[in-house]
């Protein structure tokens, strides 16, 4: 048998560069037609995949500073691959592809008892409490390669999966078994006015994502750049989505480390 | 209860001589007959109901805008089926002709067939696409990859289509009507008996194909020692990387290999 190179999607997320400006939520919601309703005001029951998140120092006036964090899902690994919400999941509706590294959802066969939604620290699963309701006309400019989910199930970031679905089958036409890195990206990657949103995958050596971050393979993927981290690193998810910030107590708050604690030395 | 006493009493005399009657009253065979018998009609019934009157109900039978002949068409074009039903660029599959390809040949009739009359008289001359009504099509939330299958795998049309080549005449295009799935999908036989694979297009049938399919690279012998020192590993170590393929839940291939 022939193998190929196992892949690991990952993203990165430079926090100095996102100013806030929220593209990527929007190229997300229509690129995966995710349902809106008229009143989105209750984020509770509001859908995005994509969400940016605003941290400050809470410090007073002259020193108060702000950072913009985007949050998809963090397609965690977890330990080979059993992440909090695969291996949780009763319908194996969830799992987590070895070959890529993403963690998929199947919206068939789902049924909704959201226990992912509980085990994800991340909150970045969302359950459908209706079915969508497009705007007149809007089902015209819904994704094709996207399925629309119905009342019921939970749903989240998938990187984009279509796309590499898509990306595969014109590598197929053409007689590859491999893509460049160009030929699959996230929607909210291209988005990203200020090019802070970088994917690729994370095992080869030739990409972005990894010669960022330098994941550490004998340290459960940790980055060796000193300014890149990830969100709650220390609860042993092992996400693939990198963040990276020059400021310290970005890095800190991250993963809630106390004032006397200092980041790195975890457990 | 008097007029049956009154019958015992009435009766008294000929008690003994109908005893045989009695006996059967006893036993309850008497009123077993029309209990079976209507229990046997009701079943019938229901029977008849559930596959016959039921199926012909939940689908709906509409006839396509044009009686195609394929066995005529694939006479005359010069890549078979891949003449009309070709690959995009981009990778993805063109299903159904639309009007452009059909008018490469067909811009004005080219024989006295009144279906091609019908057609460039309705769709060419007034520039309308034709709506086809597609027998294959998967509900949205599956993803099939005619590159991989066609391209990679090399895979014939027929496998999964059936002979449609060689049909002259379109038959009717019948639709559940709760999920507006094609019936194709689930298949004629409404058990989900299916005698050819093309029979059905359920996702048992892409499963069923796909088991056989690895059974047969687990036991790869034009390779023998990659494949030997695999299966080792695979019998050996089932929560390794080989064995457990692509899913990290179900040993398999991972759901979102087909699903989106």
């Amino acid at each position: 048998m022939k193998h190929e190179q196992a892949k690991k999607y990952g993203m990165v997320i430079d926090l100095d560069k996102c100013t806030g400006c929220g593209a990527c939520m929007v190229a997300c919601m229509a690129e995966n037609n995710i349902p809106f309703k008229k009143d989105e005001t209750n984020k509770l029951d509001s859908i995005t995949w994509m969400r940016v998140y605003q941290l400050t120092n809470g410090k007073p006036f002259p020193n108060t500073d702000i950072c913009y964090i985007p949050r998809p899902c963090m397609h965690c690994e977890g330990d080979h691959g059993h992440s909090p919400c695969v291996s949780v999941c009763p319908a194996t509706a969830t799992d987590y592809s070895l070959k890529t590294g993403i963690v998929s959802q199947i919206y068939t066969r789902c049924f909704g008892c959201r226990y992912c939604m509980a085990a994800c620290p991340y909150h970045a699963r969302y359950f459908n409490w209706w079915d969508p309701v497009w705007p007149d006309g809007m089902e015209k400019y819904l994704n094709p390669d996207v399925s629309p989910r119905m009342r019921g199930v939970v749903e989240k970031c998938s990187f984009c999966f279509h796309r590499y679905q898509l990306a595969m089958n014109k590598a197929f036409l053409e007689g590859r078994r491999e893509l460049e890195e160009a030929q699959y990206q996230t929607a909210c990657a291209q988005a990203c006015p200020a090019g802070a949103i970088v994917f690729g995958d994370l095992n080869n050596t030739k990409h972005r994502v990894h010669r960022i971050v330098q994941p550490d393979p004998a340290h459960g993927g940790r980055p060796k750049n000193p300014k890149a981290f990830r969100l709650l690193e220390r609860l042993g998810t092992n996400p693939k989505v990198y963040y990276l910030s020059s400021r310290e107590w970005v890095r800190r708050l991250a993963d809630h480390y106390l004032p006397n604690e200092t980041p790195g030395k975890g457990h | 209860m008097s007029t049956s006493d009154e019958k015992v009493k009435a009766n008294g005399k000929t008690e003994k001589e109908t005893p045989p009657e009695q006996e059967v009253r006893e036993k309850g065979n008497g009123s077993g007959g029309p209990i079976l018998f209507f229990f046997l009609v009701g079943f019938i019934a229901s029977l008849l109901v559930g596959w016959i009157v039921f199926p012909r109900l939940l689908y709906s039978k509409k006839k396509q805008p044009i009686d195609f002949n394929h066995a005529l068409h694939v006479e005359t074009v010069e890549e078979g089926c891949a003449s009309c039903h070709f690959f995009r660029e981009d990778g993805s599959f063109s299903g159904v002709p639309k009007l452009a390809k059909c008018m490469e040949c067909h811009e004005e009739a080219q024989g006295e067939d009144p279906e091609e009359l019908k057609f460039v008289s309705e769709y060419v001359e007034k520039g309308r696409e034709v709506p086809w009504l597609i027998y294959s099509r998967q509900p949205n939330c599956v993803f099939f990859s005619h590159a991989a299958h066609v391209r990679l795998a090399g895979m014939d049309c027929v496998t999964c289509h059936g002979p449609v080549g060689e049909s002259t005449r379109t038959k009717p295009y019948e639709e559940n009507r709760i999920t507006g799935i094609s019936r194709n999908i689930w298949g004629k036989s409404i058990a989900g008996i299916k005698r050819n694979p093309w029979d059905r297009m359920k996702m048992d049938d892409c499963a069923e194909c796909h088991a056989k399919e690895a059974a047969k690279g687990a036991a790869d012998l034009e390779r023998p020692i990659d494949g030997f020192f695999n299966n080792i590993i695979r019998i050996a170590f089932p929560e390794s990387l080989l064995g457990r393929k692509s899913s990290a839940q179900t040993r398999n291939e991972a759901c979102f290999v087909c699903h989106k």
